[in-house]
């Protein structure tokens, strides 16, 4: 296998992110040293809770976080190699819908109501491609049909369409100028688990067809099982757990990641009861020292709160920040009982 | 009091029906549902946006005036009472909302909100003692006394949800219909909620009826299941039967579609054509036939029966009825 850490066969690289949000309340502490990356036609799964910082994550990519009062302290992000945060506003403009889009959580919220879908598609096409106005409707016709919905609807308005129905149009809008990157921001928690099917089996389709690197942010373990190729688990805005799919699924190591599954139902053997994670998420403006877990883990000791843990490695991709584990005992794990 | 008879079930639903009239003619959101909740135990309704189940859950209680139909509790019909008898019939019945943002006054306190039921029906006229039962409530549901003076916005949703919990059982209901509880909740807290509604019903002996479009959750937590498709109740069975051998084509796509958290479990997935079709003035036919991979002619002329495939198990679906009752 060739070298992981080559820069040409990263599609996104995100190192030590800091991003804060200064209030009037305080301090907001999004992003604390966030690390992620996605190799080229891979797809990962950034999982974790509400306030975990998972949208910020997303929206520091395409550099859309609110300023003020958002502010990105620290860190780099290479997209497709190219540092961004060197870039202008003109030629973010020009990387967003083209290198890199994303898609919203809420399409009730995303699209502009008063205007037709097909223009919403078009504008897109017009701003990054040489095409007339006519070429890029019939373009803006062709990526409808390609998301299921007839192009013949393209003058419709989104009202005028189901929840399923706008999700797919801003999928297309978001495929339109066939970006390398793709953010999906918890891309089908607003839909119903029938439509949630169709619509994560046409991403499956059409990541392949445009050889699409994707982030998909979820609250949802099983939608990764489904579509992603890595995991990154993220809680008070740092990966503690991140590996490929067998290595968190089936080498859990993170005691948050084990408290994630025991949380969840399980359809197999229905009498068990659950495992919830004690506690709350910790506020963002007055985060834990140490590790910010601590307080939640039934496997805290000393040093938990006074020393962040540091990067243990299970195999070359697979690794959490954990104070259980030493270079040993990771591999073996039966550290923490899943 | 009204005759209680122990052995019946306690709630018993006959040919429930909600219309709502819209400029374009009746929708159908409840159409002839019936079924039966023994004591003690959970009815799991499920389905997807706009098949009838929170209007189901609302018509129960007469939230929402039915069009026809009975609800029997405990053997005498509510859908008859009048004003002041259903006020009454109220303390046995009650509901958890779904969205924990929007169903608590942000003006009252958490004492407040919990202590207004026993004030408005003058269970606890006497200010301290009532205070004694909020705080009793508050450590039943999980509550730390602290928080008894704190207005909602200063919760997150999962206290949120515990007050909406306390509020219910302020009264000592029997039933209670939990409308998408822990859906607005994240899992680690979900799974929290989850549990404290299990445990206060085996120690309280409620029984409820548990609405929701998230199946695992619904597996998890029912004796029996509901599945609902456009105001109709297309298969009704024991939790375990309906995962373990569902009938009806809709059913069989809805636990189909579950994307499951385990990377070993593969299942062919069954995809659904189009979407929900509408609920007005639907026409005299299958409802889920414009979908269906099975559809025959006959779906598409006439509308089946819901009917008993096998002890408990009921089916509307001409494919499963043609084999108990051929034509």
């Amino acid at each position: 296998m060739s070298n992981v850490s080559d820069n040409r066969r990263m599609a996104l690289e995100i190192e030590n992110l800091v991003v804060e949000y200064r209030t009037h309340e305080g301090t907001v502490h999004a992003l604390n040293g966030l690390d992620l990356y996605i190799e080229k036609g891979k797809t990962l799964g950034l999982v974790g809770e509400t306030g975990a910082g998972k949208t910020t994550a997303g929206l520091s990519v395409l550099r859309l976080v609110p300023d003020p009062p958002g502010v990105i302290v620290d860190g780099a992000i290479k997209l497709n190699g190219e540092t961004i945060f060197d870039k202008t506003d003109k030629e973010m403009e020009s990387i967003r819908g083209k290198a890199v889009s994303m898609i919203f959580q809420d399409p009730m919220t995303s699209l502009n109501p008063v205007f037709t879908v097909e223009d919403q598609i078009a504008e897109v096409i017009e701003r990054h491609e040489q095409l007339t106005k006519e070429e890029s409707y019939v373009k803006a016709r062709e990526m409808l049909e390609l998301v299921g919905i007839p192009g013949t609807r393209g003058g419709e308005y989104p009202h005028q369409f189901s929840g399923g129905m706008k999700q797919r149009v801003v999928i297309a809008i978001a495929l339109a100028c066939s970006p390398s990157v793709l953010i999906a921001d918890e891309p089908t928690t607003a839909l119903d688990v029938t439509i949630q099917a169709q619509v994560l089996e046409m991403m499956k389709g059409l990541r392949e067809k445009y050889d699409t690197s994707m982030l998909m942010i979820t609250h949802d373990l099983g939608i990764v099982a489904e579509i992603c190729d890595s995991v990154s688990v993220i809680y008070a805005g740092r990966v503690i757990e991140h590996g490929d799919l067998e290595d968190v699924f089936d080498n859990t190591r993170h005691p948050y990641t084990e408290g994630l599954f025991n949380s969840l139902p399980n359809l197999q053997d229905r009498q068990s009861r659950l495992k919830p994670i004690q506690g709350l998420m910790p506020d963002p403006r007055d985060l834990p020292t140490g590790c910010p877990f601590h307080p939640r883990c039934d496997y805290a000791k000393d040093i938990c709160s006074k020393e962040r843990p540091p990067k243990t490695y299970r195999n070359e991709r697979h690794y959490v920040e954990c104070h259980l584990y030493n270079s040993e005992n990771i591999v073996e794990g039966k550290v923490i009982n899943r | 009091m009204s005759e209680t008879n122990t052995n019946a079930p306690l709630l018993e639903v006959k040919g429930l029906k909600k219309y709502f009239k819209t400029r374009r003619g009746m929708l159908h959101a409840v159409d002839d549902v019936s079924f039966k909740i023994e004591r003690g135990k959970t009815l799991g309704i499920v389905g997807e946006s706009g098949c009838g189940k929170s209007t189901l859950g609302r018509a129960i209680l007469r939230l929402l005036e039915p069009n026809g139909g009975q609800v029997l509790f405990e053997g005498q019909d509510v859908a008859n009472l009048n004003a002041e008898q259903m006020r009454l019939k109220r303390r046995d019945m009650q509901i958890i909302f779904q969205d924990p943002f929007s169903s608590l006054n942000p003006r009252k306190t958490i004492a407040q909100t919990i202590g207004e039921p026993l004030k408005l029906n003058k269970i606890i006229t006497d200010k301290n003692k009532r205070m004694e039962r909020v705080l009793e409530l508050m450590s039943i549901v999980g509550l730390a006394e602290r928080l008894v003076n704190t207005y909602p916005h200063e919760l997150d949703g999962g206290r949120r949800q515990r007050i909406g919990v306390a509020r219910a059982l302020a009264l000592n209901p029997k039933f209670i219909v939990c409308d998408e509880p822990v859906s607005a909740l994240d899992v680690s807290i979900q799974a929290q909620v989850l549990n404290l509604m299990k445990e206060l019903q085996s120690s309280l002996g409620l029984t409820y009826m548990f609405i929701t479009h998230d199946l695992s959750v619904v597996n998890h937590f029912s004796d029996d299941i509901g599945v609902m498709y456009l105001g109709r109740m297309i298969e009704k069975a024991p939790a375990e039967e309906l995962f373990a051998n569902p009938i009806h084509p809709y059913t069989k796509a809805l636990l189909s579609a579950i994307p499951i958290p385990d990377i070993h479990y593969k299942m062919e997935r069954i995809l659904l054509r189009g979407e929900v079709s509408s609920p007005i003035e639907p026409p005299n036919m299958c409802r889920f036939a414009p979908r269906c991979n099975d559809c025959m002619e006959k779906c598409r002329t006439s509308e089946p029966a819901l009917v008993e495939v096998s002890p408990g198990h009921f089916v509307s679906c001409f494919l499963a009825s043609d084999e108990v009752m051929p034509v």
